[in-house]
């Protein structure tokens, strides 16, 4: 039982920080109909940034706890990667936005190669560690184990889970955000700066993602160019499972996804009696992706496509 | 394979150097005008042996370290008067090519060894140049004595001509395996891969050699070579509690494996192989580093048998250190000279088969006999443990290591 209780928690940390990215697909689908695939790129340069801002703090013999160096490397991430995510808007989606759909697909690949690229040419093609300044107790439990780390990941992931639907659900910004996804031009007839909404979107979208690359690397112990291609393709899959363009489903998507992977690959192998190991461990999310495609391509909790066009 | 065929690709191969780089260009120039005039020679009272490895590029170092062995050995013979066979005085002969590291310029510069009609060939000193060069060697029948390539696939080709004189990468994880449960105790372990032919040639070994010594493996798990996150691997491991955690992969995995496994509670010793055994490592899993084993084929070299003796005179000649395995190399001169002098001849036909069942105890490294495909036969395999940060010797198996 106490294995069974170490997968789901394995689970749930891993998909809390499936959540946070998969909101960040969903939001800008339920805006401009774009699938981003540069935002698993835009969580490696958070996670990237984040090391390289404590590594310089470090360097110059800062002495704060280690928690503090996290905010502060925090600090310095979410507005790079909110830049980054405005620009991305600005230069690669908007001169398309009256194109066809294909289009701006095409050019969000295009733009996470380059990232990637670019970040190979300035933080090398190397492992970079996380800097050793959390704690890394074990709390032990009904005989599996959690690092305080790992409850910190998943309480955060709460508390920016909240804020973001109070934002959405709560606020003048948030009112303005619904009306532009649910229909632009008549967003922009009751005086909605529609433009604005969508920078504004992807800037939100592009923190949660420098938060979800910190949590990553920090539970990890370590980042590199190439992360976040994988852990960006397995959020989406999650966007898609929870009904891509609703965040609720996001985040249900996100931590199913989490469980699905854990309890999946480590008990594959007993299953099937060793045939398939846990290597076909990522099959997990592309599985569920495809069945769910087929059988329910609106997702879980997503709303009828057609009521969208 | 007619030597028409050859030539044919040896002058394409020499006409794309030639238009790449001016150095390889003039090289392929002054070599072959020379060959014809020494080529009597080889025949008469000299003993023609090639040297092959990286001497440009980043890791020329240890290519030159390699020539500097072969080089050693071969001024140690003519000093002593050169090497009698069948009652003549025969003088050595070195000849260093640079094969850049790369496979293509190896196989260029091997069957330039094969025009120059060299008896004999040390080196390559990377699996990725060996291996297509045996190709080469094999079929002009001379033999290759490897000081430094420890891949598995370089001695499974079936040539009668390859050999090498470091442990390949399946006795390194028998070594590993013997020393799990021997000396470390391990009842139960637990072994993973990242299905690389690497990794998972690793592992299959290790797993082999760890139940022959009578432990039980486990559980067997899989991972790949990109992947961070092992928990939910680790997870169902711990359900079976083993003693150790053998890992068959690279540093960059193996840093997370061993941290992730201590935040888990497990307290299974770990266990990689020579792709562990890095500063890398260390810096990557930091103070969760402490504790884990790897090991490195060979030997340290203060720890080889002639290591004293050999170490003043490379020093003293060529006014260096040794940095790696230039004892090999050292000794793949002289296991290739005991051979011709077994056969009374220089020819390689003649002393090949004198080669493979060679047994020499004159050399650096210690005693020296190959198994059938050309393997060195227990050699020297040195264990690493992590200790206060730094890679420390825990024990070197295996050759005939002073303890």
């Amino acid at each position: 039982m106490d294995i069974f209780l170490q997968q789901i928690i394995n689970g749930l940390v891993v998909g809390s920080v499936y959540a946070l990215i998969a909101l960040g697909y969903t939001m800008v689908y339920g805006i401009l109909q774009l699938i981003n695939f540069a935002h698993g790129e835009i969580v490696m340069i958070g996670a990237m940034v984040t090391i390289t801002c404590i590594n310089f703090l470090i360097g110059h013999n800062v002495n704060l706890p280690g928690p503090l160096l996290l905010a502060l490397g925090l600090a310095m991430a979410i507005p790079v990667t909110m830049l980054l995510g405005y620009l991305i808007e600005r230069i690669a989606y908007r001169p398309l936005r009256k194109a066809p759909r294909l289009a701006p697909l095409i050019t969000a690949i295009g733009v996470s190669i380059v990232l990637q690229q670019a970040a190979m040419m300035i933080w090398g093609r190397n492992y970079r560690a996380f800097p050793a300044i959390l704690p890394s107790d074990v709390v032990e439990f009904g005989g599996a184990s959690i690092t305080t780390l790992q409850i910190a990941i998943i309480a955060l992931s709460i508390v920016l889970l909240i804020g973001l639907f109070l934002l959405i659900e709560r606020t003048k910004m948030g009112r303005a955000m619904r009306a532009t996804a649910q229909s632009p031009d008549v967003a922009r007839l009751m005086g909605v700066n529609v433009n604005n909404i969508i920078s504004l979107t992807f800037m939100i979208g592009s923190a949660l993602g420098a938060v979800a690359g910190v949590l990553v690397a920090a539970n990890y112990d370590q980042a590199h160019a190439y992360m976040g291609f994988m852990i960006g393709l397995k959020a989406f899959t999650a966007a898609v499972l929870g009904g891509i363009g609703n965040l609720g489903g996001a985040v249900l998507g996100g931590i199913l996804l989490g469980l699905i992977e854990s309890i999946g690959s480590g008990y594959l192998g007993d299953l099937t009696g060793g045939f398939l190991g846990s290597q076909y461990k990522d099959i997990f999310a592309f599985l569920v992706l495809i069945l769910v495609l087929i059988f329910r391509p609106s997702g879980l909790m997503g709303e009828r496509v057609a009521e969208r066009a | 394979m007619s030597i028409a065929r050859y030539s044919m690709i040896a002058a394409a191969v020499l006409a794309i150097t030639a238009c790449g780089k001016q150095e390889p260009a003039k090289k392929a120039e002054t070599k072959p005008a020379s060959a014809p005039a020494s080529a009597p020679a080889a025949a008469g009272d000299t003993i023609k042996i090639g040297y092959a490895g990286p001497l440009t590029g980043n890791i020329a170092h240890i290519g030159k370290d390699l020539e500097y062995g072969a080089r050693l050995a071969v001024d140690t013979f003519n000093e002593a008067g050169g090497v009698e066979l069948a009652g003549k005085k025969m003088k050595l002969v070195l000849v260093a090519e640079d094969d850049q590291g790369d496979p293509k310029t190896a196989t260029t510069v091997a069957q330039r060894f094969v025009d120059q009609k060299v008896v004999g060939v040390v080196g390559h000193l990377q699996s990725g140049t060996s291996i297509p060069a045996s190709k080469i060697y094999s079929d002009a029948g001379i033999p290759q004595i490897t000081p430094s390539s420890t891949a598995i696939a370089y001695t499974a080709q079936g040539y009668k001509t390859t050999f090498r004189l470091i442990a390949n990468d399946a006795q390194q994880g028998k070594v590993l395996a013997e020393y799990a449960v021997k000396t470390l105790k391990a009842k139960k372990v637990a072994i993973i891969d990242d299905r690389t032919a690497y990794g998972q040639g690793l592992a299959d070994e290790f797993e082999k050699a760890a139940k022959a010594a009578g432990a039980t493996v486990v559980k067997r798990e899989f991972t790949n070579d990109k992947e961070t996150d092992f928990n939910s691997i680790l997870t169902s491991i711990k359900g079976t509690q083993p003693d150790l955690i053998f890992y068959g992969g690279l540093d960059a995995q193996g840093a997370p494996l061993k941290k992730q496994a201590k935040k888990l509670g497990i307290k299974a010793t770990l266990m990689g192989a020579d792709a562990w055994q890095t500063p890398e490592f260390i810096k990557l899993a930091g103070a969760d580093a402490e504790g884990a084993y790897a090991s490195i084929p060979g030997q340290p070299k203060e720890r080889m048998p002639g290591s004293k003796e050999f170490l003043a005179k490379f020093k003293q000649k060529f006014n260096t250190e040794v940095q790696l395995y230039a004892p090999n190399s050292y000794d793949a001169v002289l296991v290739m000279v005991e051979a011709m002098k077994k056969a009374g001849s220089s020819e390689p036909a003649k002393y090949l088969p004198e080669l493979a069942k060679v047994s020499y105890s004159g050399g650096v490294t210690g005693p020296i006999s190959f198994d059938a495909k050309g393997d060195i036969k227990d050699g020297a395999i040195t264990i690493y443990q992590v200790k206060n940060g730094k890679w420390e010797i825990m024990e070197v198996v295996g050759g005939a290591a002073k303890k």
